[in-house]
This record gives C-alpha cells, structure tokens and sequence, in this order.
C-alpha cells in the first residue's frame, strides 16, 4: 500500500505546509505535521512542499493487466421508450473521434422493450456494432435488470471504455455496472481524449467548477465515464451506414428484480430551459419581481426563454427549475444574455458552454465579462427596453 | 422499520481557488460540515420513523474529526452512529469509498432501508449510493422525490425521471438517494444536542472490516487516480460593447440579426 512519509528535519514552516493540502488532512500541532485519514493522495504536499519534505513510497507494484485484450469504445444508448435521447449522438461523436485515434471500433450498447427498429439509427451515427438486447422485462428501467445486460456485454465485448451519458438512468446504471466490475467510474466529464495504450483521459469540474481535475483510470479496464447533455458537440447525421446490428442475448433468470415498477405518471409537459436555444437569465440587477416581464417580452421576441441566478430563485421570484448553475441547471442554448448577474463560478459552470453569450451589466469588472463574448456596459433598465422596442419595430428609427 | 443514513463531512465551502503559478489549491477557511444533501436523507430516515417506527442510524467515513456529523444527526433525532476511519482508506476514489462503507454497514447490523443523499458539495459524483447498493447487492432507487408509503417488507417511492414519475416498489433491504424536493430539514434541537454530546459512537478501523485485503481500499483500492488539478480555462473570443443606451441597443440588435436570432 502507497503511502507518504513525513521528513519532519527538512520541513521549515510546518503551518505553510499543512496550509497546501487542498482536503485539510496535514495537522500541525507543535511544529510537527501529521497526516490523517482525509488525505486524498494527490501528492501535491509532495510537489508544492520543500523539497524531500514529503516522500510518497509505493511498496509493492501492482501488477499490470494486459490493456491489448481490450478494444473499442461503447456508448450507452439512453432512450425513453425507444426515443433516443441526443446525449447518446453526442457520445458516439466523441467516441468515434476516440476510437480513430487508437484504430478500434465504436460500440453502441441499446437495452429496452420493443426497440429494435431505432437500432438502424444509431449506425447512420457512426456506431461500428450495435449490440441490443430487446426483452418485455426490459420494458421499464430497472437497475439489476440493465445491470445485468450491461455485465454480459462487458463479458461478451471487453471494450476498453465505455461512455455514459449523465442522465438520471445513466447517473444511477454506470456506477452499479462499475462496482460489479470493480473499475472506475468519472463523473460528469467536460473533456475526453485517450492516450496511445488506450488510457481515456477524463477531465472533471470539481469542487462545484472551481477547479479541474485530469483523471486517469491506468490499470484497470473498463474504464468508464459519464458525460452530461451537450457537452460534446453531435456528429452530423450520415447517409452511409457501414455498421451492423447484434442481437445480446440474456438469460431470463438474470433479468429478475427486486424492484417492481407500478406506475408511471408524465409530468405536466412545462417548458424548461433545459432545451431552450435561447435563454434571458435575471440576476441580482433586477430590483423587484415585477420587472422580470421587462425579460420576459425580450425572450418571448426572441422566440426563448427566462431563467435566473440563484437568489432570485430563493427569493421565491422564479421557479427552481429554471435556476442556472451548479446547484441548478445546465444548459447550452444558441444564444443567452444575461442581465444583471455578477458572473459567480457557480452560475458560469451552468452556461459557460452556451455558442454565444452577452452580458449586461453595469459594473465593467463584472466577472461575468470574462465568460461573454459580448460584453455590454450598462444599466438593464436603459438598454433593454431599448432594445425591445429595436426589435418591435424592425431596427428602423422611430 | 431499521433505517441508515449515510452522511458526509464536507468542506464549509467549496470556494477553492487555484493558485494560476503554483497549481496548488487555495482554500478559504478550514471548517466543514455535514453534507446538505444529506440533511434531505436524514429528514427523510426521521420521518420514516415519525410514521412506522423503528430507528435511525447514521454511518459516516472520514477522518476522526468527522465524528462531527454523527452528532449534528444526533442533534436532529437519529438514534445512533458508526465512524469508519484509518489511514489506510485515506485517498479512496468512489469505489474504494464505497467499498469500505458497505463493509462497514455490514459490521454495523442490517438495515430495511439505506438513505442516502444525492451527491455531495466536494467530490461531487453521486455515485457513492448505487455503488454502496451494487457491492451489498440490494436493489436502489435514485432521485427519490416522494417516499409513498412502507408496507411489509417494501417500500414504495417516486422516482423523478425526466420527462414523468416512476413508482416503484423496492423490497427491503433496498438503498434510495433522495432529492431535494422530498422534504424540508428541520433544525437541530438545543435540547437534544445537550442530551447526545456525550453519546457513544461506533468506531471501525481496518480490522473491522470483514474482507481484509489491503489491495481494496483507499489509495490502493482506487481504480481512478487524479493526476492533475488546474483552474478552469476560458477560451472566448471577446468583444467589448460601450456607448450610450440607445447605441448598444443598436449593436445588440445588429448582431443579434446578423447571427440569425432575429429575423429580417
Ligand atoms: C454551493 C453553491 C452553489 C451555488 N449554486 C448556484 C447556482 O446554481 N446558480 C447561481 O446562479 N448561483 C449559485 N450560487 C450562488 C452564487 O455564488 C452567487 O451568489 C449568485 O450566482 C449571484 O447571483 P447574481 O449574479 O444574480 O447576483 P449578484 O452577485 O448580486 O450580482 C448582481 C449583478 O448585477 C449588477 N447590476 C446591478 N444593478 C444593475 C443594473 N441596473 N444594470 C446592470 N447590472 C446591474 C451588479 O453589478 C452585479 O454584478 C451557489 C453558491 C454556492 C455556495
Ligand atoms: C477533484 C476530485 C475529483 C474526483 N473525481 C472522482 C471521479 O470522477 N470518480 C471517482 O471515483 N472519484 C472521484 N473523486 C474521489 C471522490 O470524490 C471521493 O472518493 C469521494 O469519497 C466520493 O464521494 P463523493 O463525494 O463524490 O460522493 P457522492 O457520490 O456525491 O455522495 C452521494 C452520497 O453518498 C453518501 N456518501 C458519500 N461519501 C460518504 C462518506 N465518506 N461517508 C458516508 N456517506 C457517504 C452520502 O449520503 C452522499 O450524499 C474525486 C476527488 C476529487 C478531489
Ligand atoms: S497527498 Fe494531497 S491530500 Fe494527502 S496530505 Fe498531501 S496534499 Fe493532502
């Protein structure tokens, strides 16, 4: 087991040292330093401390598996009842940039009831093998069931990773199939790229966007990562459709489960920002609930949407589900002008991916300003009233 | 109705910063708290026995110091708490993390329904829970956002998907991970946390732990590994736009229609 020794002679400023440790797990106490149980292992004590202060000691090499007996990249195909949801396109974009990189194939794993004809579908998208396995007990999701398809692929496939997209099947299914497997699972990857011995090179956000983090899952196969909604770009549909379809078969005693679904009820269809291509965002600048329609007109010309920073929501001016942010969503329209919001980390990790991005505010060190690729200086109040009656009337002089 | 909940020590705040020179991690304060996810899965466990009866224990792992948070659930109503912690299960990825939580559970006795939150504020992956339920092979549901009711053996729950609401009926022993729409925390009581600050907690090391294989946890049992930490980049073409109301206006508009947004 790797561990870290502590030279305490060659440590001068035990405090500063202590102080590097970005999980709080070096303790100073009388000069002396000590690590406890909250230590991570990133060995950045070792890195950024005096030198030799710090040694990291691995003594015992694992051995190394054999990486050449597992090829190709496979994409969890999410759907609700046979309808594909755009994160798998998305996936299998990325996977087939992966795949050529190394010269493997590109696989696409579909499980459900009654879905075989949207497999055709997939291929037009640049899957290489599709492998479906189509059984009424498949019907609804439920975790052991898929779980247990997703082993006999594995088993059956042994690619060398596997995307999933982050939805709240994905975000439940990738981990089960991980701790079946014993291997690694990174979570909401915003970059992917492989190394030449196949190793994916996964980047994070962490600690709610504040940092990245570059993670590697060396020896241990497969690897897998989940990827939210529009985060990497969707391949063009193509005409020509080189691949094939595969039926997975499965026995019926491992599609038992201990969770039964009894029903399901469709939400009241709401219009959420989520798939909005345009989006008008209130922040703080707004002084009270009454001037959000002042928003609400330029977004409805605009053909799209309002949402908020947080406070608004908290404030009970919004709805929750139309908060932007970490702790709110995601989202990466065509277009989106935010109005009067300062720029937080938090609210930026939400929509720093949108294609365009103006910004109105009237503070010019607005943080906000680093994201925009439009930067407008001013107060909300003069401009865009201004700028609705611009678009009401064509743009032409009054 | 035997209820765990499982709970995690995060930093109080996530404003971390990345010194751009350096690449080592600024932070801002030093203290923590318990997850406030996890106050949503708590709520959740009082509740359960609010309404059936039974007990609520929690089980955390991390460092000594995280023995904090079994005594904020204490000062909440559960009933009694487990501490994982060694050195050895320092630097545990997920998996690692989960394994070592299972085993602890099992040590710790056998629970109708596993509570948990659904992701924390630092790691941030919400997979601990699935992951739990995998390794003590009972069935999960996530992103509970109603719990129905609890019958004989069973439990039925709302799980909130997107486009509608699954009702599913999950037998005990099962794991959930609930959100945030499914209840309102209540505070921690003066009276109790008087009462609870002496309380006797379990706590198991490595030698707790039923399967003994070094190999499996912490760093070692890691099958991810972080090698670097960076500030996020931003790579935007820029343009500053300045005058006065009516001439911004003018150039939002133009751009606006040039970019196709707006007809014409
Ligand atoms: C764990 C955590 C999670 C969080 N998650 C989220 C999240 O998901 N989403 C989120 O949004 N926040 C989130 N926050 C909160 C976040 O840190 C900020 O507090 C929040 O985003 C600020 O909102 P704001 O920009 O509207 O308000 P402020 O920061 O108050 O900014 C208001 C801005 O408006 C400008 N302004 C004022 N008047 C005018 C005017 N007349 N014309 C033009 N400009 C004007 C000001 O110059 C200022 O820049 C989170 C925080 C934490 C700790
Ligand atoms: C920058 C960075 C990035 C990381 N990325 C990854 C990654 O992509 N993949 C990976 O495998 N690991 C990753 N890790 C490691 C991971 O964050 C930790 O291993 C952590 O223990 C996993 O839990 P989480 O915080 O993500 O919990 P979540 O999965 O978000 O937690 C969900 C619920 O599980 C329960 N829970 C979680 N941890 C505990 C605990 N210690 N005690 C009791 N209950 C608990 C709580 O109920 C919690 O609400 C990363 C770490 C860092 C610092
Ligand atoms: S290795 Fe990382 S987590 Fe561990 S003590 Fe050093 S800085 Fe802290």
């Amino acid at each position: 087991m790797a561990k870290l020794l502590i030279h305490q002679e060659k440590i001068t400023d035990a405090k500063a040292l202590a102080m590097i440790c970005p999980f709080g797990a070096m303790q100073e106490k009388d000069g002396r330093l000590s690590i406890n149980a909250g230590c991570r292992m990133c060995r950045l004590c070792e890195k950024k401390g005096p030198k030799g202060a710090i040694e990291y000691v691995e003594d015992k090499k694992a051995p190394q598996i054999d990486k050449t007996k597992w090829r190709g990249i496979a994409v969890y195909v999410d759907h609700v009842d046979g309808s594909i949801h755009p994160v798998t396109y998305e996936l299998l974009g990325k996977a087939k940039e992966l795949a050529g990189k190394i010269k493997q194939p590109v696989y696409a794993l579909f499980i459900g009831s009654g879905i075989k004809h949207k497999a055709e579908e997939l291929l037009h998208y640049g899957a290489d093998k599709v492998y479906i396995c189509d059984k009424s007990q498949l019907e609804y999701f439920k975790i052991e069931a898929y779980t247990s398809v997703f082993e006999e692929f594995i088993t059956k496939i042994k690619p060398a990773a596997i995307l999933v997209g982050a939805t709240p099947v994905g975000r439940q299914l990738a981990p089960r199939v991980a701790a079946r497997f014993g291997t690694g699972l990174t979570a909401d990857c915003t970059i992917l790229d492989i190394k030449e011995n196949t190793d994916l090179v996964q980047i994070r956000p962490a600690f709610g966007g504040n940092i990245m983090a570059e993670i590697l899952t060396p020896n241990t196969r497969p690897q897998m990562a989940t990827v939210r909604y529009k985060i990497m770009d969707a391949p063009k549909w193509s005409d020509t459709a080189t691949g094939t379809v595969h039926e997975l078969a499965i026995s019926d005693e491992k599609l038992k489960s201990r969770i039964q679904v009894l029903g399901v009820t469709k939400k009241p269809k709401e219009k959420t920002i989520d798939g909005a291509d345009v989006i008008v965002v209130a922040g703080r600048g707004i002084k009270k609930k009454d001037d959000l329609k002042m928003l609400e007109e330029l977004a409805d010309l605009l053909g799209g949407q309002t949402a908020s920073t947080r406070p608004l929501v908290e404030a009970g001016w919004m709805d929750p589900k139309k908060q932007i942010g970490l702790s709110g969503r995601t989202v990466r329209p065509k277009l989106i002008i935010t109005c009067g919001v300062s720029g937080s980390v938090q609210f930026v990790a939400g929509m720093n991916h949108a294609d365009t991005i103006f910004a109105i505010n009237n503070d010019p060190k607005a943080a906000i300003f680093k994201t925009a690729n439009y930067a407008v200086k001013a107060d909300i109040y003069d401009v865009i009233p201004e700028l609705i009656q611009k678009i009401k009337t064509g743009g032409k002089a009054l | 109705m035997k209820i765990l909940v499982c709970i995690k020590q995060v930093p109080g705040t996530n404003k971390v910063e990345v010194d751009e020179k350096t690449g080592v991690l600024k932070r801002n304060g030093t203290d923590s708290k318990m997850n406030p996810y996890d106050l949503y899965a708590l709520e959740t466990g009082l509740r359960l026995k609010e309404k059936y009866g039974g007990t609520v224990s929690v089980i955390t792992m991390g460092p000594p110091q995280a023995k904090a948070v079994l005594y904020e659930a204490f000062a909440m109503g559960a009933d009694n708490g487990a501490l994982i912690t060694d050195r050895k299960f320092g630097g545990a990825d997920v998996l690692a993390t989960s394994r070592t939580l299972s085993q602890g559970i099992r040590r710790f006795g056998s629970f109708d329904v596993i509570l948990c939150g659904l992701q924390t504020t630092d790691g941030d992956t919400a997979q601990v829970g699935p992951e739990v339920a995998e390794l003590l092979d009972i069935p999960s549901v996530c992103n509970v956002q109603r719990i129905e009711k609890a019958e004989q053996g069973s439990i039925i729950v709302d799980m909130d998907m997107p486009h509608d609401i699954e009702t599913i009926k999950a037998a005990f022993p099962c794991l959930l991970t609930v959100n945030k729409d499914i209840c309102q925390p209540r505070l921690p009581s003066y009276l109790r946390k008087q009462q609870t600050m002496k309380k006797d907690i379990d706590i198991y090391t490595f030698s707790d732990m039923e399967d003994k294989d070094e190999e499996k946890y912490g760093l070692t049992g890691s099958p991810t590994s972080v090698q670097r930490i960076f500030p996020p980049i931003s790579d935007k073409v820029q343009e500053h736009l300045e005058g006065t109301s009516r001439e911004l206006a003018q150039k939002i508009y133009t751009t606006l229609k040039q970019k196709k947004f707006i007809a014409g």
